[in-house]
């Protein structure tokens, strides 16, 4: 499959024939469909909420919010936010119902903290990994906007973005980052190793009780890889006690040789918290 | 945009993030719309603890609409009173800027708003 993020930046791919092109193709429109009801499954959103649809596009994935029925917790109320004049273009005509923005993920997410319930993001933050100007970097970019993502998160909110990973530097790229912001943070893969494979990143802010954490939203998954450093391990053989500092850090290196992402070692690793997952 | 939006809106500035002046961003030449949109009292009822209400009070104002009440009504006035509810409902959800400009009170940035669509796109050096 060819990759437009490679070569070109989104808002110059994404011209008004491409854009056009993209919204009406009944096959796009069927996967951008499935994909943000899977996205929906995982955010177990319970009533009408608010929410932030990053990357948003020409509204394929926003106007499934609106549609929600009642009896199923919506309609939802969202606010979306696309790079592509072109998109958005398309989106006006096609009278979609969220509020739509012009902006540049990589610049951040200009909302006060807290405002939204939940975020969304269908194929798009893998457009972070590319097409940077000689003035910002790929790490520089997902910092903002992981960082502005979960500011603008209320607490105990989740974010689900499903994403096209070049390959796994590119997943490891992107869930560090948002591990480095402070977000609890799962890998989710359906139809691993076919071509039809789609990944998502699941995020909670905030970890006030096991509901809250990505271990309970993700458990029992298949193909689920949780790469929260909360993640209760096995417990280590040898005299080094299960849940120190020492055995933290071991099992935070035999994580990272897997190739897993880890938290960032800090002073408070290894304490007590709280509530133990 | 809707005015519910606008309450939530801060300006992207790398040097505002920390200055209270930055919200909300205050519309210039603003060209109104209503909307028809069904009302979702679970929505509002949901929102309402979000919403700055000194900032709403200042926006409903210099959109010149009347002047709100000082305190918000709790969740349960509101799930009481029709009225309330679709007043509201009215202010927050169905009124739109459509055309104009949000300029920001700490640095004076101003953000076009064209058929809706605000343009947060910034200069890198702003960033
Ligand atoms: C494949 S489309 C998906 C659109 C919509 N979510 C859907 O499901 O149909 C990817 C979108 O990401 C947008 N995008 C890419 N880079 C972006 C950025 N830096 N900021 C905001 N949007 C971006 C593109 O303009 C494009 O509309
Ligand atoms: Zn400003």
């Amino acid at each position: 499959m060819s990759r437009p993020e490679d070569t070109l930046q989104a808002d110059v791919h994404y011209n008004d024939t491409e854009a056009r092109k993209y919204t009406t193709s009944s096959r796009i429109q069927t996967i951008q469909a499935a994909m943000t009801h899977r996205a929906l499954e995982l955010l177990d959103l319970q009533s009408p909420s608010f929410i932030l649809d990053i990357g948003c596009g020409s509204g394929l994935s926003g106007e499934i919010l609106s549609d929600i029925p009642e009896s199923e917790g919506g309609p939802h109320v969202w606010v979306g936010m696309d790079i592509s004049p072109s998109m958005l273009d398309v989106a006006l005509q096609r009278d979609v119902e969220g509020d739509l923005f012009l902006a540049d993920m990589g610049q951040g997410v200009p909302f006060r903290a807290g405002t939204f319930d939940a975020a969304i993001s269908i194929s798009a933050i893998q457009w972070l990994c590319n097409a940077e100007s000689s003035e910002t970097s790929p790490a520089g970019r997902l910092a903002r906007f992981f960082n502005g993502l979960y500011a603008s998160l209320k607490r105990g909110g989740r974010a689900v973005c499903q994403f096209y990973p070049k390959n796994d530097v590119q997943k490891q790229m992107i869930t560090s980052a948002a591990v480095k912001a402070g977000f609890g943070a799962g890998l989710l893969e359906d139809d691993p190793e076919t071509k039809n494979a789609k990944t998502y990143l699941v995020l909670t802010v905030g970890s006030a009780g096991t509901k809250g954490d990505i271990t309970g939203v993700v458990e029992g998954m298949d193909g689920v890889d949780v790469v929260d450093s909360r993640r209760k391990g096995k417990t280590g053989k040898g005299e080094i006690k299960k849940g120190s500092k020492a055995w933290i850090l071991k099992k935070k290196d035999q994580m990272e040789k897997k190739g897993k992402v880890v938290k960032a070692t800090s002073k408070y690793t290894g304490r007590k918290r709280r509530i133990q997952f | 945009m809707k005015v519910l939006t606008l309450n939530f809106l801060s300006c992207a500035v790398k040097t505002c993030k920390s200055s209270s002046d930055s919200f909300p961003l205050h519309p210039k030449e603003a060209e109104l719309a209503k909307d028809d949109v069904e009302i979702n009292p679970q929505l509002l009822v949901n929102v309402l603890p979000r919403i700055d209400w000194a900032a709403l009070r200042t926006t409903s104002t210099e959109l010149g609409f009347p002047t709100l009440p000082d305190q918000p009504p709790t969740a349960e006035e509101l799930e009481a009173d029709e009225k309330m509810l679709q007043e509201l409902h009215t202010l927050l959800m169905e009124m739109q800027i459509v055309e104009g400009k949000l300029v920001c009170g700490h640095c004076g940035h101003e953000y076009a708003i064209r058929e809706g669509i605000a343009n947060f796109l910034l200069p890198s050096h702003l960033v």
